[in-house]
């Protein structure tokens, strides 16, 4: 494959991204159908091509190397640019266009009548072509760059709805707490940057990824400072990722149009953590501490997140939750050194998390409301997203034989293969948030689609209404109200359902068919473990135990069969199941909201931090200019007093100036 | 015996009370007489220097050394002579305007 074809997967995008900011926006907004079908065709490019990476990579023993081209030296530190395609990018590559594609060919009917679609279409270009510059990027610092590209595009488009407080409020919080998070990763650069004479010593470029593979094998550095090195890099993939501590924006982004939610959850920002991590594996596995946090923290994470999706009333925040959930598992794979496993549930996830997005946005046309309790029986109004909602459930749920069982399944075999207590461990936490997360998608599919029809936003508003009531409209359904919304009971449009059809396809075969314990037609078994070995070479076996196997479907149908029993059927009333304080705890979601704002920001920062510097400002930094203005002030009064007019005076300064001067020269 | 110590003792006084004078006295007229003092506490001192730093006894070769302070002190008088002319015509300016001739009033430079 030509480099120049290389490159244009990432230029294509962001041609679209520059034509429609600089062309359509100002000269032909009234023809902004034009901007969708720009990128459409620009993404659509950009899929075509990374098919034939996809291609050209299995047939170059998994890497093209493309020489690097330098961009500038600073010091004696050359920094370099280019293209890294090996097996994972080209995994990458197919998934972030093939989600992106699908979703921006729905968005044309769902920002149907926005007033900002074309700039929806320019943001969206942007976004795509940032993750795909993330993918491609050979160099750390070249990836960096990309990575706060993604960071701004998500900021952009979560606040898409800026006229909404909450919208831009949600907007940057994700661009804080991500930034946060991207704080240790640019440590980790610099960290690199100190190490610079151990790599130039070996020949090597210390921001160069494939050298800092070398390094990481060799054993160049000490194990410290690989360990260092790795933490820095998982912050910053906890940011982007949302994993646990850092997990509070992706709730709140919810925010933005909810084809960006999909984009989001699916193929760019958060897969960029999991995507670093991977990346960067060669450094974590080189450390058994970093790989421990990873894992723990990954296992951590799928659990508690899993926990707060079980009592989310709202059908996009369940669906957040669930991804957060799913990241968690990506990096507990990827902590215990299931790299080809993780990598593969990132794969198939997209796919049915994209559609379990776009089902969500499907449903919101009709009910006017995200609020699952003001939903049901919509199974019978739009069948087609019915019927892929489910097959998107049961893939996220694991169920044999769906995408996700397979992914799923190979992580749990890894970590129970291992045997150390890390491992073990994180198998236990695992196998908990299959069980949850049955119960939660199937919760969320049973409230919105069986039963009777709940009357939607209308319901909601008049609920709300009511004196003692709890309930508050969000500004989306208040925007809803005001335009008189009603319930329009109808299957949503073709370019809506067909791009759900084309990933739903995907939900049920993607694991299968590129995973296939056996050869299937042309593809070789195993044909993603075997062209995804890691970066250092070592082949792993998934090993298929058959009672994990047997005891992950049976949890997930349990957690089906009581999310049936409670939600559809109604033989348990759900208040009999549930403990009121824990209830509350995942209500109010950890009270990890409240700590942040109420602790960190309002105390830590601003009562003591803000207050420490407000001191310093005041007292020390006032004070000084006062006094040195003070000083000068009356230096000057004073001088001035002396000049009086009174020549006498003067002449009395002069001759006792005169006679200084002459008992000085008389003792000389 | 008459020494050049006598003439410069004489000489330091009568500058010292010149100065005191200009320095201390609120009568313009008296300023302008504390300053012919200083005047001529410089020509004493002048005129003894010349004295008493030439070899006794006039021949044609030191004569000029003699006569150069004598000279001088000549010199001082006409120029102080001068002076007194313009600092009374300041003085009559002064009491024509401000009616006084007190030089502490005498500060309209300064605003």
């Amino acid at each position: 494959m030509w480099e120049a074809a290389a490159w244009a997967i990432f230029f294509l995008p962001l041609a679209s991204f520059v034509l429609i900011g600089l062309l359509i926006r100002p000269f032909l907004n009234h023809r902004s159908e034009l901007a969708g079908y720009l990128t459409i065709a620009a993404i659509g490019g950009a899929f075509a091509l990374s098919l034939w990476a996809l291609k050209a990579t299995t047939g170059h023993s998994n890497e093209i190397g493309y020489a690097s081209h330098e961009w500038l030296t600073v010091g004696n530190l050359d920094i370099r640019v280019g293209i890294l395609m090996n097996s994972l990018t080209a995994i990458m590559l197919v998934v972030v266009t093939g989600v992106s594609l699908a979703v921006q060919v729905y968005s044309q009917a769902y920002m149907k009548g926005d007033a900002g679609y074309a700039r929806y279409y320019a943001y969206m270009s942007l976004f795509t072509a940032s993750m795909l510059g993330l993918v491609l990027a050979s160099s750390i610092l070249q990836m960096f760059v990309f990575w706060e590209l993604v960071g701004l595009s998500s900021y952009l488009l979560i606040g898409f709805w800026y006229h909404r407080p909450s919208a831009a409020r949600a907007a940057i919080k994700a661009f804080l707490v991500t930034r946060l998070g991207d704080l240790g990763f640019l440590i980790a650069i610099l960290y690199l940057f100190f190490h610079q004479g151990v790599f130039s010593n070996a020949g090597l470029n210390s921001l160069d990824i494939r050298d800092i593979y070398v390094v990481a094998g060799a054993g160049l550095l000490g194990t410290t400072a690989l360990t260092w090195l790795a933490i820095g890099f998982f912050a910053g993939a906890i940011g982007k990722s949302a994993q646990f501590p850092l997990h509070v924006w992706l709730p709140d982004a919810m925010e933005g149009p909810t084809p960006v939610s999909a984009l989001i959850h699916a193929a760019t920002m958060v897969a960029a953590g999991v995507f670093l991590v991977a990346r960067m594996f060669p450094v974590f596995e080189a450390s058994e501490s970093a790989m421990n946090l990873v894992a723990i923290t990954g296992g951590i994470t799928a659990v508690f997140a899993a926990t707060m999706a079980m009592t989310s009333n709202d059908i996009k925040r369940v669906v957040a939750y669930s991804t957060i959930s799913q990241l968690g598992y990506m990096m507990l794979a990827l902590g215990i050194g299931a790299y080809t496993a993780a990598v593969f549930h990132l794969f198939n996830h997209a796919f049915f998390k994209a559609l379990l997005f776009l089902g969500a946005g499907s449903v919101n046309h009709v009910a006017g409301t995200f609020d699952m309790r003001f939903m049901g029986g919509l199974r019978k109004v739009q069948p087609w997203t019915y019927g892929m909602f489910v097959v998107a459930a049961l893939s996220l749920a694991g169920i044999f034989p769906l995408a996700g069982f397979w992914s799923k399944d190979e992580i749990l075999a890894e970590a129970f293969h291992n045997g150390d207590f890390v491992s073990r461990l994180v198998f236990l936490l695992a196998m908990a948030a299959v069980f949850m997360t049955a119960f939660y998608i199937f919760r969320a599919l049973f409230m919105t689609f069986h039963g009777e029809f709940r009357g939607g936003v209308e319901s909601k508003a008049e609920a709300a209404a009511l004196p003692d009531s709890e309930l508050v409209l969000t500004s989306d359904e208040e925007e809803k109200i005001a335009e008189g919304g009603h319930a329009h009971m109808a299957e949503s449009p073709l370019v809506m359902v067909l791009p759900m059809g084309v990933l739903a396809v995907l939900s049920v075969v993607s694991g299968f068919v590129a995973n296939a314990p056996f050869k299937l037609l042309t593809i070789p078994k195993h044909w993603i473990s075997e062209f995804l070995v890691a970066p250092l070479g070592h082949p792993e076996t998934p090993e298929f135990i058959g009672w994990v196997a047997i005891l992950s479907i049976g949890l997930a149908l349990a957690g089906v069969g009581l999310a049936w029993a409670i939600y559809a059927a109604g033989k348990i009333a759900p208040e009999r199941l549930t403990y009121r304080p824990l209830y509350q705890l995942t209500m109010r979601k950890y009270y990890m909201d409240d700590l942040y704002e109420r602790f960190i920001v309002g105390q830590v920062f601003y009562r003591y931090s803000a207050g420490l510097l407000d001191w310093f400002d005041r007292v020390f930094v006032d004070g000084v200019s006062d006094n040195i203005g003070w000083f000068g002030r009356n230096i000057g009064r004073g001088i001035a007093t002396m000049q009086n007019g009174q020549v006498q005076a003067y002449g009395g300064v002069f001759t006792v100036g005169a006679v200084i001067i002459l008992l000085v020269y008389l003792i000389k | 015996m008459v020494g050049l110590e006598h003439f410069l003792i004489l000489s330091a006084v009568l500058f010292a009370i010149g100065l005191y004078g200009s320095l201390t006295r609120r009568n313009a007229i008296a300023v302008l007489m504390s300053i012919e003092l200083l005047f001529n506490a410089v020509n004493v001192a002048v005129v003894g220097i010349a004295r008493y730093t030439t070899p006794f006894g006039l021949t044609a070769d030191n004569v000029d050394l003699l006569l150069t302070g004598q000279v001088f002190a000549l010199f001082v008088v006409t120029v102080a002579a001068a002076e007194v002319a313009l600092g009374l015509a300041i003085v009559i300016t002064m009491y024509r305007t401000q009616g006084s001739v007190d030089v502490g009033e005498a500060n309209i430079m300064r605003h």
